[in-house]
């Protein structure tokens, strides 16, 4: 079995800091780590190689100092790592990253194995859209589960994967056909700390690191910000605001004196829920 | 237990364990490092001053690339009471040479550079893997370490140890005893960040030029200690330390101290404004020579830190530590080359080049200094700082007070407090201490 995991460096939000007089985020010196909503995805896609065999293959698209990611990526266990790194493919919306993404996962088709899973996180801390993974089976077409929370079973002669996937309201058990793209929830596992070896493994492992032309992207055009139709227009920090939190007295009847409170702060609010009481 | 062997393990990537690796790795010899922090520097939280001379002799072009924050232009001593400071400030534009002598740096940037480098060289660099034990033979001779990974155990000719300055695991093996509080300094340290153009305007710099206060006197409490303000491009390192023996002993903490070095009237304009990024707290060897412990055995070399080799009086501690890293490494590649065995009679070779160096040569210099600081401390810490500000002051007001009856004063406030014999005592013992 061959696992693709795709993963993103992303800055440490932990200790990213807002420009006061820019706004704009101030990234120098912000460490970077992988992706967190990734590492649930990558934990799954070891787990899945380690009680059926086969092979992880992480792939990242990114600035060369992604290396490091992938190469912690390597430590956990991981097989293989491949880097798709070219100026190209700068300044990337979701469009063109899934894109040279899919573009890189024939290419790994092709020269290690068609994978039979290909695994995303949730979504990234950085960006935010959780587009990418559904993006990247759209244009391999394969089949997806997205928001999965558990992964209950894999049945490699039937080609079926039978998944918990959480939707608002409830969970849904699905199964679907082999080969197909997950995207793992939050909170779902926990990465494992890879052995000795895997460590010692992964200091000398060579990444591999294709140009956009090395990973066979046929339309250059389609790639970073000239294959961007979103545009930023402006970033900005939230105001603070002035409104504050202020403490009611509950007394005897406390839903009455907290609804009172509302009605007094927005004014506008009585007569309309009034109104609309009236219509039913 | 890993089957592949090395010829030698780094326990430690801050200055000592990377000039080590580094030097090694560059001989030839098949080298793995093991740092326990997420990457070289992600554990450090030195000032901090880098001397270039000690790194050109491992990396001669560092300049081109390393993350450097100020060259230093200027150097000021601060002599402190508790509403005044009496200086002495050296500044020259010499210091603006093409390849300038000292700089201002943040570890946890410079030792991932370093680390790089040490990995270029063909080093094996684990991070994020901490040596819970060294692995001995029947006889006690060191053969590897054992690690907090699974199937973790991992052997080598010879182990350096570079664990820094608790120095767990030479203890733990019984090869070196724990520094004692006397021997050791707690220093608390905080970054204050400012825009770039308010730290040159406070402190007279433009470009890359950088500053350095180091300060002492009643911020202290009569205990020894210093305390520090160092100018980076875009924040300011402040902190103070005082012996941890000292600290037992007044009941003082390290935050009362830190707090009330910032509140000092020639202090708080310096960070006024600033946005505190950090707040870290470490131990400083301060034995001096009379400290330093076995430094090598069968197996095994202990360097930087972890062999208490610090030169309290210039602030050398990552300086001496490059060097006896590398000095280290040297010696384990000239034992190697020769295919003797890692015994302890060959690795004293270790100990006789360090001998011949600085390192060991200016420490024997100051062997006197870390006892007479610490015996004397109320004196050199407290009375002697409130002295000269009361004679300073004495000096500079104009008041109709006859200039004779003026310095009289000021001679008799000295005996008062320290009586002709104190005097005399405590200047002969400082002259033969720096001797």
């Amino acid at each position: 079995m061959h696992i693709v995991v795709c993963i993103k460096q992303v800055p440490d939000s932990a200790q990213i800091r807002v420009h006061p007089v820019t706004n704009t985020i101030m990234r120098q010196g912000v460490p970077t780590i992988i992706n967190p909503y990734d590492l649930f995805a990558l934990e799954a896609a070891l787990e899945l190689r380690d009680q059926f065999g086969g092979e992880v293959t992480v792939l990242t698209m990114g600035p060369p100092s992604a290396e490091d990611s992938l190469r912690k990526a390597l430590t956990f266990g991981a097989d293989r790592a491949v880097l798709l790194t070219d100026r190209f493919f700068a300044g990337a919306d979701t469009l063109a990253t899934t894109y040279a993404l899919a573009t890189a996962i024939r290419k790994i088709s092709t020269e290690f194995g068609a994978p039979d899973l290909v695994f995303t996180g949730k979504q990234t801390i950085d960006g935010d859209t959780a587009q990418v993974g559904p993006g990247i089976a759209k244009r391999l077409g394969l089949l997806q589960l997205t928001y999965v929370a558990r992964i209950s079973a894999l049945d490699l002669q039937a080609r079926t994967i039978d998944a918990e996937r959480r939707s608002e309201g409830g969970v849904q058990l699905l199964r679907t056909r082999l080969p197909c793209l997950v995207t793992m929830l939050e909170a779902t596992n926990q990465i494992r700390r890879g052995a000795m070896a895997d460590a010692l493994r992964a200091a000398r492992a060579e990444i591999v690191k294709w140009s956009a032309q090395d990973a066979g992207v046929e339309d250059i055009s389609k790639c970073g910000l000239r294959g961007s139709p979103t545009i930023v227009k402006r970033v900005f920090a939230p105001a603070a605001r002035s409104e504050k939190a202020t403490l009611i007295e509950a007394g005897e009847q406390p839903a009455e004196a907290l609804i009172d409170a509302i009605f007094k702060r927005q004014p506008a609010l009585e007569p309309e829920l009034a109104a609309l009481a009236r219509g039913y | 237990m890993i089957e592949e062997k090395f010829d030698a393990i780094v326990v430690g990537a801050g200055m000592a364990g990377n000039a080590a690796a580094l030097t090694l790795a560059q001989r030839g010899l098949k080298v793995l490092q093991l740092e326990r922090g997420e990457y070289s520097g992600s554990k450090n939280v030195q000032g901090a001053i880098l001397y270039a001379d000690m790194l050109e002799k491992l990396i001669p072009d560092f300049r081109e690339d390393a993350p450097l924050e100020r060259h230093l232009v200027e150097q000021r001593f601060w002599m402190m009471d508790d509403r005044s400071h009496t200086g002495l400030h050296y500044r020259s534009d010499d210091f603006n040479e093409e390849k300038p002598n000292r700089y201002t740096i943040i570890r946890a940037q410079f030792d991932k550079w370093f680390s790089q480098k040490v990995r270029e060289a063909g080093a094996t660099v684990l991070c994020e893997t901490t040596v819970t034990e060294l692995a001995q033979d029947a006889y006690g001779k060191v053969i590897g370490v054992r690690t907090d990974r699974a199937d973790g155990e991992i052997h080598a000719d010879v182990v350096v140890l570079a664990e820094g300055v608790n120095g767990l695991l030479g203890t733990r093996a019984g090869l070196r005893k724990r520094p004692t509080p006397d021997k050791v300094a707690l220093a608390v340290k905080e970054m204050h960040f400012l825009p770039r153009e308010t730290i040159e305007a406070r402190f007279n710099l433009k470009g890359d030029e950088g500053m350095v206060i180091e300060a002492a006197g009643t911020i202290s409490r009569g205990m020894t200690g210093m305390g520090f303000i160092y100018a980076n491009k875009e924040c300011i390192s402040l902190g103070i330390g005082c012996l941890v023996a000292d600290f037992q002993r007044t009941g003082e903490t390290p935050y009362g101290l830190l707090d009330r070095f910032k509140r000092h009237p020639s202090v708080a304009p310096l960070i006024e404004g600033s946005e505190v990024k950090e707040y870290a707290a470490h131990l400083i060897p301060e034995g001096g020579f009379k400290a330093i412990p076995q430094l090598y055995g069968e197996g095994w070399v202990v360097v930087g830190d972890a062999a208490q080799l610090n030169n309290a009086i210039h602030r050398e501690g990552s300086n001496l530590a490059m060097t006896s890293g590398r000095i280290a490494a040297e010696a384990i590649f000239q034992v190697k080359s020769r295919k003797d065995p890692m015994t302890a009679e060959n690795l004293a070779l270790y100990k006789k080049m360090l001998d011949e160096s600085f390192v060991i040569k200016d420490l024997k210099k100051y062997k006197d200094m870390p006892a007479l600081m610490h015996t004397q401390s109320q004196n050199f810490f407290l009375t002697y700082p409130e002295l000269v500000s009361k004679a300073m002051q004495n000096f500079l007001r104009v008041d109709g007070t006859p200039k004779v009856e003026k310095e009289k004063t000021t001679f008799k406030s000295f005996i008062k407090a320290r009586s002709w014999s104190g005097l005399f005592g405590d200047a002969f013992r400082l002259a033969r201490a720096w001797r």
